[in-house]
């Protein structure tokens, strides 16, 4: 079976991130002669001696002529084990909303540390990130081994301040592995000239890192998307009432008993159907159409959840937040949120802090957010958010804020945890 | 049983739960559908999402002329057999009422006048979604636009000023006149499209497959003889019979063929994965003019 994996990569043109995605893709065979050429071109006209594999990735007029990259671009490629959607995100400290953009639906994050310098300032940005949006695994690719001739000794001394730093941190599982992406070493195929490193190379990691948490231990989410009611349809259809959705975690299975918020009814699953037929059970990210024994009211935006282990409901939230905006943030603004499949009018009571993402320190007298601050808030919202706290489910512990005159997503959220009452109580 | 699904289960859904997203948060969608692999692709994840109601959106072609018959042909019937509204937009028309003046210097395609018909449509059928079968994987700027894809009152897209698009919360919000395009299919590949379509037996027009085909090269591009193109005199283009097919499907006289024996869609993915030239690179003249083409085009409202 094939699966998907999404991984964000973080580190800046300097660290050779673009050479390593180009690395990447075209080891396991992925660029085609024609864009080969083209970068063959490009690279000869700026009279490099070698062929700049970077060149593989930018993309926009506006980056080659300022050799930086400016926004997330997504690339592909697969190997018979999995496919692979990288999310390639800019490392400069004006572009940490890129970063969070790209690293939001992430299963796996690359950092990339040059050798040489080892551990940046903006190293302990991108990590701080990593934990802030709950990626599950961190690979740290200590790049440039070739020009620190191969050194375990540098590659430890790289490890253990890392690790060290991200002690402080509520990370994922982390992994390390010295590479070259300019030659090669081990990102592909494992290098010869780093015997004492026993590891696995990069893509070889790719292809085997765990991906999902078992399912069936999670309490069930499934926002409501949409009401299917056929009017036109035939006669066979007129009875017919479901609720489509994607499955946000957990699974349910045909019988089970649902809670429906925000009324609190109960009710029963008599039937899981999709285009392709009816199932007996169903799992994320699954999209499907449940169907259940009562006829309730319910609409988008209402939420279907397993009975014994509810989701969180309430009015006040706490959370995290990255703001986007030119525009900065002020406690007393209202702005639009979107929940799930739910949108809602939230008020920001109160800036609790900013968080320095250099330094982790906490700034209490901060008055404001602006462009990539990253902070803490409190929130009133005009109807409850059936929620669950980021740090236990991204789907259903994620917001966006959009400022109504504009339009625009000014912020990313993730719910913290609080006093809320759970559904049940 | 694992509760894993597989890169086509995974891309599949989520296919589905952006279409749905748009189908509750917007008034007037459209579908763009030029009856190529990929608007058929989309076109039946809509079916899907939509099931059991009828697809309750029109679906959209801007008609340049110079399509290829098999694909018209494919377009008509496909709209029938599901019941769908078909939204014509043609160029020659526009052309025809001197709304657009065609470039006639040899070689020119009317792939840059699509732009004139697409927002003529859009704005006069209020469309304030546009469902189109682009990919990240196709063209440098493509990888660089969002699902939801902002345009302004000009249909101009900005790529310095691209909302954010984080998890899966879609911001469809916009002013009158505004409109998003839509890409369902930004995550899959060339490769995920065809092993999609084998999975799911999606018809596709003729020519996708191999066919016997009278053909010349022109600026190293196999392009077929049609009532567009035809070999220019003192040159060196020489027409000749080949097995061939297409990767992509757009103006006669733009796209180019390739060589092939692929009957089937499993015959093309085994071609494909050992394809040594991108897919718009192989044949599409319209991409070649500069490192930047697309990009342009793109911020004048293009597809």
């Amino acid at each position: 079976m094939m699966e998907l994996l999404r991984f964000a990569t973080a580190g800046s043109v300097d660290d050779g991130k673009s050479t390593l995605i180009g690395r990447l893709l075209y080891d396991s065979k992925q660029v085609f002669e024609d864009q080969l050429e083209s970068v063959e071109r490009t690279s000869q006209a700026k009279g490099y001696e070698y062929v700049d594999l970077a060149l593989l990735t930018d993309g926009l007029r506006a980056e080659r002529e300022q050799g930086i990259t400016i926004d997330v671009a997504y690339r592909y490629f697969a190997t018979p084990k999995r496919k692979f959607i990288i999310a390639d995100t800019p490392g400069h400290t004006q572009h940490t909303r890129n970063m969070v953009t790209g690293s939001s639906t992430a299963d796996l994050v690359l950092i990339l540390v040059d050798a040489r310098s080892g551990i940046t300032e903006q190293t302990r940005r991108h990590a701080f990130l990593a934990s802030l949006l709950r990626i599950p695994h961190i690979v740290v690719c200590i790049n440039k081994m070739d020009l620190v001739d191969y050194d375990e000794t540098r590659f430890k001394e790289i490890r253990e301040e890392f690790e060290e730093f991200a002690e402080g941190l509520d990370v994922g599982a982390l992994t390390f592995i010295p590479i070259s992406a300019l030659i090669g070493d081990n990102v592909v195929d494992r290098s010869q000239k780093m015997p004492w490193f026993t590891g696995p190379s990069l893509l070889e990691h790719l292809e085997t890192v765990e991906l999902t948490p078992d399912a069936r231990s999670e309490g069930f989410r499934f926002p409501v998307q949409l009401v299917v009611r056929p009017r036109s349809a035939g006669a066979e259809l007129h009875d017919f009432r479901g609720y489509a959705g994607e499955v946000a975690r957990g699974v349910v299975a045909v019988g089970d008993e649902v809670v429906i918020l925000p009324s609190g009814f109960s009710s029963r699953v008599v039937a899981i159907e999709t285009a392709d037929g009816t199932l007996d059970e169903a799992f994320a990210p699954m999209s499907v159409i449940v169907r259940l024994e009562d006829e309730l009211d319910i609409g988008r935006g209402d939420m279907l959840a397993s009975p014994t282990d509810p989701p969180i409901v309430s009015q006040d939230i706490q959370a995290m937040i990255c703001w986007m905006s030119e525009t900065p943030l002020r406690p007393g603004a209202k702005l639009g949120l979107k929940h799930t499949t739910r949108w809602v009018r939230a008020l920001v009571r109160g800036l609790d802090y900013r968080l320095d993402v250099n330094t982790l320190e906490c700034d209490y007298d901060a008055a404001d957010l602006s462009l990539n601050d990253i902070g803490r808030i409190d929130l009133r919202t005009t109807a409850p958010l059936f929620y669950d706290e980021y740090s236990t489910n991204r789907l259903t512990g994620s917001f966006i804020l959009v400022d109504e005159q504009t339009n625009i997503t000014v912020a990313s959220g993730m719910i913290l945890p609080q006093n809320g009452r759970r559904a049940s109580d | 049983m694992t509760y894993q699904l597989t890169h086509l289960d995974a891309l599949e859904s989520e296919a589905i739960f952006i279409i749905r997203e748009v189908v509750a948060e917007f008034e007037r969608p459209g579908l763009l559908f030029s009856g190529g692999k990929d608007s058929a692709v989309l076109l039946h994840l809509a079916v899907k999402a939509c099931w059991p109601q009828p697809v309750p959106f029109p679906v959209v072609h801007v008609d340049t002329g110079h399509n290829f018959p098999e694909v018209i042909e494919f377009r008509d019937r496909r709209a029938a057999e599901l019941g769908v509204r078909l939204v014509i937009s043609s160029v020659q028309e526009s052309i025809d009422r001197g709304e657009i003046v065609e470039d006639l210097t040899p070689g020119a395609s009317r792939n840059r006048l699509q732009t004139h018909n697409l927002l003529k449509v859009i704005e006069e059928h209020r469309f304030d979604a546009v469902f189109g079968g682009g990919r990240r994987d196709e063209e440098k700027a493509r990888a660089k636009e969002r699902i939801y894809s902002f345009r302004d009152e000009f249909g101009q897209w900005d790529p310095r000023g691209q909302r954010p698009e984080l998890w899966n919360l879609f911001n469809g919000r916009h002013r009158i006149g505004e409109h998003f395009r839509v890409f369902p299919l930004s995550n899959w590949t060339e490769l995920d499209i065809w092993q999609y379509i084998e999975r799911e037996q999606i018809e596709l027009p003729s020519i996708y497959f191999s066919h016997e085909r009278e053909v010349f090269y022109r600026d190293g591009m196999m392009l077929a003889l049609g009532p567009f193109t035809t070999p220019r005199d003192g040159t060196s283009e020489e027409l000749f019979l080949a097995q061939v097919r297409y990767r992509t499907v757009g103006d006669m006289t733009c796209t180019a063929a390739v060589e092939s024996t692929a009957k089937s869609p499993g015959d093309v993915i085994a071609e494909t994965s050992i394809a040594r030239v991108s897919e718009r690179g192989a044949t599409r003249a319209d991409d070649r003019f500069s490192e930047a083409a697309m990009e342009d085009r793109k911020r004048e409202g293009y597809f």
